[in-house]
C-alpha cells in the first residue's frame, strides 16, 4: 500500500481522512477545538477534493438533526464537534443511535461549562455513554486518522448500522502537530467500500415511515434490538481492525493498547492523549527494572469488559485515570465500569481511581511516576486512597 | 378549478384513513389538501415536528403514510428536512436516486412559532429546496391545551387559564409569516383548510417553485378551541372574514393580497363561538378586551393592506 508521512495536527488529520472518505453529506457547526478540523475539511471542498454537500447549519442541534435527516435518507453522513456543542445535540445524539443510523462523528473532546474553559477533558463524549453511540478514543493523530476511516467501515457494517463517535484530545492532540503516515485516497475508499443502506426515505418502492410513536408494547423490543447491534460491534470491530492492519500494515487495533503489561506488576488505564504520557514514563521505570505497564483504551462503548479483565488478571495493582467527574458516583466511569468487571475475577487487582486534566490542567510525568509510586505501595501490600485527583489545589480545609 | 374530490380521484393518496386525529380537526384536512397538491408523478418526503399529526398517525406498528416519512423530535423538523433534501441532491448528483422527489417539512405552532423557529430559520436561510407547512391551531394541543406564541390574546390555555383574576393570555400572537417574509424567501402565503382552492394552489406553488418556501395555515382544533367538530371550517372562515387571519401571498418580495371581505366582520363574531374565549362574555361582558383584540386586528389588517398596496 502506498503511503507517505506528512504533518499535520489532529485536527487536520481527521479532516484529512474525512476528505478521503469523501462523504456525501456533511453538516456541521464551529466550535472551539473543533474549527480547524472543519475549516480544513471546507478547504478540501472548496478546492472541488470531495464532492460532498456541505451543510452549514445555524446549531449543533441543527447539525445533528440534519445528520439525522441525510442519513435517514441514504446518504454517508459525517459531522464534527466539541463540548457545548455536543451537549447541545444530545437530545438528537440519542435519536440517532435508536434510529440506528451509522453517523460518525469526530469529538475533539473539550471540557464542559461552567465555567466556560476551551481545553481538553472528556465531560464532552463520556456524557454521552448511555445514548448508544459507539465511542473510539485516539492517542495521538495517527490514531485519530486511522479511527475515522475504520469507524465508517464499523458504523455501517449490516449487523451494528450506529453511529461512531471517534474522540481525540481538544487542543494536545487537536492542535499538535505531528507526523502522520496517511494512505492513498483510493485505498482508504476501497477500504471502506460503498455505502448500501437499507430502508431509507429516497427508495420509491418501498415508502417507510421512520421515528414513530412506539408505546410500551414494543419500546423496549426495540432497544433490545438496539443492544444486539451494541454487542455485534465488539465482532464488527475486531474484524475491521484486523482487516486494516493486515491492509495497511499497522498495529491491530483491537479493543486497547497494552503497553509492557504482560510482566507489569503495578499498571495505568487512560483514555487519549495522557496514554503517551503514562507510556513514556512506562519506559523511564522500565529502565530501572520497574515492572510497570500501561493499558490505553481505544473502544469505551462496547465496553470491553471481559478482554480488559483478562489482560489485567495478572497484574497486583492498578489506577484507572478518568479525565472528568462523575459527581457524587465513586469515582470516574472507565474506574467503576472496570471495577464491576474485576468483581468477578478469582483473582483481582486492587484498583485505584485518580481524577485528572478537567479543563486542560497539565497531567506531566511526575504525576504519573506519583502514582505508579502510589501503586507500587499497593501492591506491595500498602494502602493508598481508593479515590483521589491529580494535580489540583484543594480547597482550605478539605477533607478530599 | 376542479373540486377537492375531483382533485383526490386523479392524485395520489399519501395519507390514508385510519389514524387517530380527532374528527373535524383542520390539521387533518390541511395536510391531506396539500399532498394532494403534488404531481402524481412526483413522490415526497414529509418530515414532522412531534405534534397532534405526528402522534396520532404513526402509532407503532401503524402508519398512515403511503410516502417516506421522518419524525426525529420537537423542533427540528426543517433541519431534518434539509438534511434529507442535502442528501437527495448528493446522491441524485451521483446518478444513485432515480425519482423526482419534493420535500415537506410539518410542524404545528409550538414546533414553529416556538421551540422549531431557530431550525425553521436557519434552513430558510440555507436556500433549501422544501416547503414548510404550518398547522397553527394556536396552543400546545398534542400535550393538552398550553399557551403558545400562536396563542391569541385573550384565549383560555391551560397554562394560561382564566381564572378570578387573571382571563387567559396576555400577549397577542406572534407574527410569524412576517417573519418569514423577512426571510425574503421566493414564495410565502397565508391560507386555511375551509378554502381549498386558495390552499392547495397556494401549496402547489410552494411545492413547484425552486427554493425554500413557507406556508402558515390556521387549524382550528376541536378540544382546544372547545368547537363543536363541524365547526372547524366556520371558524377558519370567521378568521379570514374578521381578517384576524387574512389570506395573502409573498411572491419574490411582491406582497399580495388574495381576499378583501366585502364586509369586514368585528373580531367578536370569531371570538365568542369558541369555548376558549367564553370567560370574556360571561359572567361579565369584557368589552375593555374585546376592543383591545379588535383595535390590534385593525392594526395588522392596516399594515397588511398598505403591504399589498390596497391602500386602507
Amino acid at each position: 500500500m502506498a503511503k507517505k508521512t506528512i504533518a499535520l495536527t489532529g485536527n487536520q488529520a481527521v479532516a484529512y481522512g474525512m476528505m478521503q472518505i469523501n462523504p456525501d453529506v456533511v453538516a456541521a457547526y464551529p466550535i472551539t477545538p473543533q474549527t480547524a478540523l472543519m475549516q480544513k475539511f471546507a478547504d478540501f471542498h472548496a478546492d472541488g477534493e470531495v464532492d460532498t454537500e456541505l451543510v452549514l447549519v445555524e446549531s449543533e442541534h441543527s447539525a445533528m438533526s440534519a445528520c439525522v435527516g441525510s442519513s435517514a435518507a441514504g446518504a454517508r453522513t459525517m459531522t464534527a464537534t466539541s463540548a457545548n456543542g455536543l451537549a447541545l445535540m444530545f437530545e438528537i445524539v440519542y435519536i440517532a443511535a435508536s434510529t440506528r443510523l451509522p453517523i460518525v462523528m469526530p469529538v475533539v473532546n473539550r471540557a464542559l461549562s461552567a465555567p466556560i474553559n476551551i481545553q481538553c477533558d472528556h465531560s464532552d463524549s463520556m456524557a454521552c455513554r448511555d445514548s448508544g453511540w459507539i465511542q473510539l478514543y485516539s492517542r495521538n493523530a495517527q490514531e485519530a486518522y486511522e479511527n475515522t476511516i475504520m469507524a465508517m467501515r464499523i458504523a455501517e457494517h449490516p449487523d451494528v448500522l450506529l453511529p461512531t463517535m471517534v474522540c481525540l484530545d481538544g487542543f494536545i492532540t487537536s492542535h499538535g502537530m505531528e507526523n502522520v503516515t496517511v494512505y492513498d485516497k483510493a485505498d482508504v475508499q476501497a477500504f471502506i467500500g460503498t455505502y448500501e443502506p437499507t430502508n431509507h426515505l429516497l427508495d420509491p418502492e418501498l415508502p417507510v415511515t421512520i421515528g414513530p410513536l412506539d408505546f410500551s408494547d414494543y419500546y423496549f423490543e426495540h432497544k433490545r434490538g438496539q443492544i444486539d447491534a451494541m454487542n455485534a460491534a465488539r465482532r464488527v470491530m475486531l474484524d475491521v481492525s484486523k482487516e486494516f492492519a493486515a491492509k495497511f500494515g499497522t498495529r491491530d487495533y483491537g479493543y486497547f493498547k497494552p503497553y509492557h503489561l504482560d510482566d507489569a506488576e503495578t499498571a495505568i488505564i487512560v483514555l487519549n492523549s495522557t496514554g503517551g504520557t503514562v507510556e513514556y514514563v512506562v519506559d523511564e521505570l522500565r529502565a530501572k527494572g520497574e515492572k510497570v505497564g500501561a493499558l490505553s483504551l481505544r473502544c469505551f462503548r462496547p465496553f470491553p469488559g471481559e478482554e480488559l479483565a483478562d489482560a489485567l488478571s495478572h497484574v497486583k495493582a492498578v489506577a484507572v485515570m478518568d479525565r472528568l467527574e462523575s459527581f457524587g458516583a465513586l469515582g470516574g466511569p472507565v474506574y467503576n465500569e472496570l471495577r464491576s468487571v474485576m468483581f468477578d475475577m478469582d483473582a483481582r487487582p486492587k484498583i485505584i481511581s485518580r481524577t485528572y486534566g478537567l479543563g486542560g490542567k497539565t497531567v506531566d510525568n511526575e504525576h504519573i511516576h506519583t502514582l505508579f509510586a502510589e501503586l507500587k505501595t499497593l501492591a506491595g501490600g500498602g494502602s493508598a486512597d481508593q479515590h483521589g485527583y491529580l494535580n489540583v489545589r484543594e480547597p482550605a480545609g478539605s477533607s478530599a | 378549478m376542479a373540486s377537492f374530490k375531483e382533485i383526490a380521484a386523479t392524485t395520489r393518496q399519501r395519507l390514508t384513513g385510519g389514524h387517530r386525529m380527532c374528527a373535524g380537526c383542520g390539521a387533518t384536512i390541511i395536510m391531506r389538501q396539500a399532498l394532494h397538491s403534488l404531481d402524481p408523478e412526483d413522490e415526497v418526503v414529509v418530515t414532522a415536528a412531534t405534534g397532534c399529526m405526528e402522534v396520532s398517525t404513526t402509532i407503532y406498528p401503524y402508519s398512515a403514510w403511503k410516502c417516506s416519512y421522518i419524525h426525529n423530535a420537537f423542533e427540528n423538523s426543517a433541519a431534518t428536512c434539509s438534511g434529507a433534501e442535502t442528501a437527495y441532491r448528493a446522491l441524485k448528483d451521483k446518478g444513485r436516486v432515480k425519482a423526482n422527489y419534493k420535500f415537506l417539512a410539518f410542524g404545528g405552532d409550538g414546533g414553529t412559532y416556538d421551540i422549531g423557529l431557530q431550525s425553521l430559520s436557519g434552513a430558510m436561510e440555507r436556500g433549501h429546496d422544501m416547503v414548510y407547512l404550518c398547522y397553527d391551531n394556536e396552543a400546545y394541543m398534542n400535550t393538552g391545551y398550553q399557551r403558545s406564541g400562536a396563542t391569541p390574546r385573550g384565549a383560555s390555555t391551560t397554562t394560561a387559564p382564566a381564572g378570578k383574576k387573571r382571563l387567559g393570555k396576555p400577549q397577542f400572537n406572534k407574527d410569524l409569516t412576517g417573519i418569514l417574509a423577512a426571510h425574503r424567501l421566493p414564495y410565502l402565503a397565508q391560507s386555511v383548510p375551509s378554502r381549498p382552492n386558495d390552499f392547495m394552489r397556494k401549496m402547489r406553488t410552494a411545492f413547484y417553485t425552486e427554493g425554500p418556501c413557507f406556508v402558515n395555515a390556521i387549524s382550528p382544533c376541536i378540544p382546544g378551541w372547545r368547537i363543536a367538530p363541524n365547526q372547524s371550517f366556520d371558524m377558519a372562515e370567521l378568521a379570514v372574514q374578521t381578517c384576524f387571519w387574512p389570506l395573502y401571498e409573498v411572491i419574490d418580495g411582491e406582497w399580495k393580497l388574495n381576499h378583501k371581505p366585502k364586509e369586514k366582520k368585528p373580531v367578536v363574531d370569531w371570538l365568542m363561538p369558541q369555548g376558549r374565549f367564553r370567560h370574556l362574555f360571561k359572567p361579565d361582558l369584557r368589552q375593555d378586551i374585546i376592543d383591545e383584540i379588535q383595535a390590534e386586528v385593525d392594526r395588522r389588517w392596516h399594515e397588511l393592506l398598505l403591504k399589498c398596496g390596497e391602500g386602507a
